[in-house]
């Protein structure tokens, strides 16, 4: 009985002393954060949140928005910091997961207290964590293209919006410049972004008298291998002439899609494509010679000249190298990258200019705010808090890098809310 | 009690329905493909055609090692698709190896190479894994499923760290291109290339299943252990050999692979679940059974994709099978007998 | 009266999580993100319970649980979506607009009303499970056989719910909720208060499950698990016996997914991958199968691992998972109540099972 009675306190004993060891890791991040104080900035660094995938299906494009991050912020902090205070960046890894962004950005907005978070890649996880920012006036850099339709006040959309890229392509493609093209075969990867994308395509196309029976629309899954029956569809409906292709397929898809497309004996001169989802980053990996002539619509490339983008593209492959990260020296720059890579000093600039990182204050300053970005010149919209830029289109070269065919007169305002009125 | 479980095995094994409708089925597809591609002036019926035995040819690559793994020790491995995605990286490895240190010009001499080598690199890693992990769960399938899927897990992160993000492989200079039969006709080299490539495994596999000491002595043991181990066959021995063999031809998949897609670190869970049905159709441990599932699913899936959206075709190839595996719950070809009962 | 270990350990689990965390976060020492990641945690740990009762005691490995899960959590929040869309002034949700949807699809109609909702995420699984169990059961798929064909089939359906014509959002899912009952759920309050009733649910489901596998119901279970063609031959109905246990678990994977939705405030099918299932068999396997309490255990030690390891470790939280699930299907055969048992035995506590092991009741 004396011996139950002891082993069921030892029990007891041995329970609590876990319990508590699970308290305090479960909550270890609040009670340090909070003795640092309730501000972020009580220290002599200013804490932001970098929330991209570094595993999982996503990883493949986001890593590199890390690494863009990362070196904004040690040349920001080797100039002396924004007012003052060294940036730390808190970096986690939600994975790929789209749930564990809307516990990850929990996480950095209440216990880390960050200032501002730099992150997302794909629709959903930036819908994931939208509540998120709004309920706890957060305030997201969202760097990739998107499909519009939103405009969060808790969010900084760097990407572009359906106007700054899909609008000025397929004015490209239908214009004499472009080679006049009349048939259009709208190709993508099933999810938000090509979805709204094509339909705002498909509505544009339509008003400028293209027939129904000239636009095609399809959709694959995510991670779609196999193109074979799609490009033999494609082949087929070249054959009517002055015929291209305008793709949102994304990521992984796009290798065996090219692959696939050349070798059915399909080039840029019979039926081009042009990708609104493929930057240097992507053809990186490619074999690039059957896609030579291709085109896409972005707002940077690597090759832009000027001489931000001089540094700023010799400073990343320095940044690379030095950081031992996989690829070195030969990794390239890209779109999402340069805006990721902008965002930081944007943010920066605005709480320079606000002389706080309160969110309400530092969104304030950012409106109307230029930048001379790697891209050129760019200005924060006056209400929106999206950036009015330029619109380039590139053409694939030899060796990976595009040639910019075209560029757009001056900055194209954004138009998050796209309407066929408007233009 | 015998005599119970037999009945029982046989019960569960058979199809009770007419025995006249899978032949009748089987004969009407025929025809129809016949009588298309006879009447076909676009071409589009053949090269629907030719999608899918191209699909089925790599779904076969990468189900044959599944297929003898799991027939021989009873292992489900998660980690199957990423000894694909080890050969993969090791064609890569080798095609870097040869334009940056050898300086070799041709691209065709790297994929030459790297075909044997991708086989030998994933061989030995599945060796390696056998020889830690996989022994100590012979027999435990559902055990085993977690543990490699732990392997794949470690396995995926891995390559990820070490290689970074999206790589691809040049395409061999010979493999470039098509073969045109028409003018709307164009059968690429790559996928003809993998179709020869799986044929040739096929009757390797084959050959040595059939005619060589090592393969009787792996069918003995997958027939059965105890007794084969009685009659002095060293039962580990050809279980490391299998699971080499198995491992391999994952990595000639994987090299074979960087043909059409690229080289991703999870490229193999894309592959992994339509190998396992295709096992699974075929009749655990049955390579004809595995040949004939692979072609089925290959060739359905792109008729379907051809009348629906891809997604669909894949929808709907997942419920037939779900509706197949109502008649024959054991594979095209399960066991007879009473070896079928549990 | 004496306390047996065992229900110690009930009382000390319940008494923790209902009152040391609750009375923590009052008063500023836990913050609502920790609570409300525990309460996600409790969901887990409920689709778990639905996984130990199909796979630990009736021995069926069902790899589609995550769907079933998904299934629960999409009726919440289709609900929830609805509410929001109301609250709005708006006739149809966002992403319906965008899809040039003009009226509500008719399978969102019952949704509108919380109870409908609420009884229909459990029944909506139940009977999904029913009409995919009575099929698979009746052709005797078994084993390997029934791990695959459920794999193939969350991986259909994943493929199908990634689709917009589906109507439920495409991969997007359903997002943006507002408000629950009137409570809006960006409050601590609300989220305090899901947290209190997923921890009350967990404790019900966990009272239901240790019912069941007491009863003669569960002790038939375990008999199938154990020796199929035997209980057959004894003259029980296997199949109805396999397919009750498998429209509870989906049932028991409803509920969690139902109590899920809120408290994370997004559904997508990201949740019902391929992945997400062998994860669920994971956390089971971790914490020791054929144990109740190893199913919450694990679920609950696993995604705490999962959190903590990707916020620390953004790098290498893969090979911690993926070592922690070679090493206990190599060593902890059991898994970590077994483990707790074996040291448990050392220091000369002698546990439930053991106890049963001896005979001395």
């Amino acid at each position: 009985m004396y011996k139950k009675i002891i082993s069921v306190a030892r029990l007891a004993i041995l329970l609590l002393g876990s319990s508590t060891m699970l308290l305090t890791a479960c909550n270890s991040g609040t009670s340090k954060t909070e003795d640092a104080g309730k501000d972020s900035t009580a220290a002599n660094t200013v804490k932001i949140g970098v929330l991209h995938s570094l595993s999982g299906t996503m990883a493949i494009s986001e890593v590199s928005l890390k690494d863009a991050v990362q070196m904004a912020v040690d040349e920001i902090n080797a100039a002396g910091g924004v007012l003052g205070k060294k940036i730390e960046p808190v970096i986690v890894d939600p994975a790929s997961d789209w749930d564990l962004f809307a516990e990850k950005s929990k996480e950095l907005l209440t216990d880390k207290k960050v200032a501002a978070v730099f992150g997302c890649w794909t629709s959903v996880s930036r819908k994931s964590v939208l509540p998120v920012f709004e309920e706890n006036n957060g305030l997201l850099f969202y760097p990739v293209q998107y499909e519009g339709e939103e405009s969060s006040k808790n969010v900084v959309y760097s990407g572009a919006t359906p106007n700054q890229q899909l609008i000025p392509a397929a004015d490209y493609l239908m214009s004499a410049e472009g080679g006049g093209y009349k048939r259009f075969y709208l190709l993508g990867t099933d999810y938000v972004f090509p979805r709204t994308a094509n339909k705002i395509l498909k509505a544009y196309l339509l008003s400028k008298g293209i027939p129904k029976e000239n636009i095609i629309e399809e959709y694959t899954p995510f991670h779609h291998q196999d193109y074979q029956t799609i490009v033999s569809k494609i082949k087929k409906f070249a054959v009517g002439g002055k015929a291209c292709v305008l793709s949102t397929i994304n990521g992984d898809s796009n290798i065996p899609f090219y692959k696939e497309f050349a070798n059915q004996g399909l080039t840029a001169a019979t039926c081009p494509i042009m990708a609104f989802s493929v930057a240097e980053d992507e053809l990186r990996a490619m074999d690039t010679e059957f896609l030579v002539g291709h085109l896409a619509a972005w707002n940077y490339y690597q090759s832009v000249d000027v001489p931000e983008n001089k540094k700023f593209v010799a400073g990343f492959k320095a940044f690379c190298e030095k950081k031992n990260l996989p690829g070195g020296a030969k990794r390239v720059t890209d779109d999402p990258i340069c805006w990721a890579y902008t965002d930081v000093y944007l943010w920066a600039k605005a709480a320079e200019k606000a002389k706080s990182f309160d969110v309400d204050k530092v969104r304030t300053a950012l409106h109307g705010l230029t930048f001379d970005s790697p891209a050129g010149t760019v200005k924060m919209d006056d209400k929106v808090n999206h950036l009015a830029k330029p619109v380039l289109i590139g053409e694939i070269k030899p060796d990976g890098q595009f040639s910019v065919i075209w560029k757009s007169q001056g900055l194209i305002d954004p138009q998050p809310f796209f309407t066929l009125n408007k233009q | 009690m015998e005599l119970l479980l037999k009945i029982n095995g046989i019960k569960s094994g058979k199809w009770t329905g007419p025995k006249w409708l899978w032949p009748v089925i089987l004969a009407g597809a025929v025809l129809f493909f016949a009588v298309r591609v006879a009447t076909d002036s676009s071409g589009t019926y053949v090269q629907n055609l030719f999608s899918g035995i191209s699909l089925g040819s790599i779904l076969i690559l990468v189900s044959l090692g599944l297929a003898i793994v799991y027939g021989l020790a009873g292992i489900i491995n998660m980690a199957h698709g990423e000894f694909l995605m080890i050969g993969a990286y090791t064609t890569y490895s080798v095609q870097v190896f040869f334009t940056n240190v050898l300086h070799v010009q041709s691209s065709n001499w790297f994929f030459i190479t790297a075909l044997p080598v991708s086989f030998i690199v994933a061989g030995l890693a599945g060796l390696l894994l056998e020889r830690l992990i996989i022994r100590h769960l012979y027999a435990k399938p559902l055990e085993s499923l977690l543990a490699t899927w732990g392997v794949s897990l470690i396995l995926i992160q891995t390559a990820r760290s070490l290689f970074g993000d999206l790589t691809a492989v040049k395409l061999p200079e010979m493999l470039a291109g098509g073969w045109r039969v028409n003018e709307n006709l164009v059968l690429p080299y790559n996928r003809l290339f993998i179709i020869a490539l799986t044929i040739v495994v096929i009757i390797a596999l084959y050959r040595t299943l059939t005619a060589t000491r090592l393969g009787m002595q792996i069918r003995a043991v997958t027939q059965n252990r105890s007794m084969s181990a009685c009659l002095g066959i060293n039962t580990k021995r050809i279980d490391a050999m299998t699971f080499f063999i198995g491992s391999g031809l994952a990595g000639l998949a994987g090299c074979a692979m960087t043909l059409i897609g690229n080289v991703v670190p999870d490229m193999g869970q894309t592959y992994i679940v339509d190998a396992f049905l295709t096992v699974v159709i075929g009749g655990v441990g049955k390579l004809l059974g595995t040949i004939t599932a692979g072609l089925g699913i290959g060739i359905f899936s792109k008729v379907l994709e051809a009348f629906f959206e891809a997604v669909y075709g894949k929808v709907l190839i997942l419920l037939l099978i779900m509706l197949f595996m109502q008649f024959k719950p054991r594979g095209i070809f399960p066991d007879k007998g009473r070896t079928a009962a549990d | 009266m004496q306390l047996k270990p065992a229900k110690l350990i009930n009382i000390l689990f319940i008494l923790f999580f209902a009152v040391v965390l609750p009375v923590g976060n009052m008063l500023g020492l836990v913050s609502v993100n920790s609570i409300s990641l525990w309460g996600r945690y409790f969901c887990f740990a409920i689709a778990a319970l639905g996984i130990d009762l199909i796979w630990g005691y009736t021995g069926i490995m069902s790899m589609c649980q995550a769907f079933f899960f998904c299934l629960g959590g999409y009726c919440m929040g289709m609900h929830l979506l609805l509410k929001a869309t109301a609250l709005q002034q708006q006739l149809l949700p966002e992403f319906m607009t965008w899809n040039d949807i003009t009226t509500l699809p008719w399978f969102w109609e019952p949704f509108h009303g919380f109870v409908p909702a609420l009884v229909l995420s459990l029944l909506v699984p139940a009977a999904v499970a029913f009409v995919i169990g009575y099929f698979i059961f009746r052709s005797r798929i078994k084993g390997v056989y029934m791990a695959i064909i459920t794999q193939a089939l969350a991986l259909s359906m994943y493929l199908l719910f990634l689709r917009n014509e589906t109507n439920l959002g495409g991969t997007n899912g359903l997002t943006n909720f507002k408000t629950l009952l009137g409570f809006e759920l960006h409050k601590p309050g609300t989220k305090l208060g899901l947290y209190l009733v997923t921890l009350a649910m967990l404790c019900v489901a966990y009272g239901c499950c240790y019912k069941i596998v007491h009863s003669k119901f569960g002790k038939v279970l375990q008999a199938i698990r154990d020796s199929e063609p035997r209980v057959g031959y004894t003259a029980y109905r296997v199949l109805h016996y396999k397919l009750a246990a498998f429209v509870v678990a989906a049932a028991l994977g409803g509920l969690a997914g139902m109590l899920y939705v809120p408290q994370t405030g997004i559904i997508t099918p990201g949740r019902m991958d391929v992945k997400a299932s062998v994860e669920m068999l994971m956390w089971v396997a971790l914490g020791g199968r054929g144990n109740l309490k190893g199913a919450v255990i694990g679920a609950l030690l696993v995604n705490c691992v999962y959190s903590y390891c990707t916020s620390v470790f953004p790098q290498g939280w893969l090979f911690i998972l993926g070592m922690l699930y070679i090493l206990t299907v190599l060593y902890f055969d059991k898994g970590f109540l077994g483990l707790f048992e074996k040291i448990g035995s050392k220091i000369g506590i002698k546990t439930n099972s053991e106890r049963y092991a001896t005979g001395s009741k």
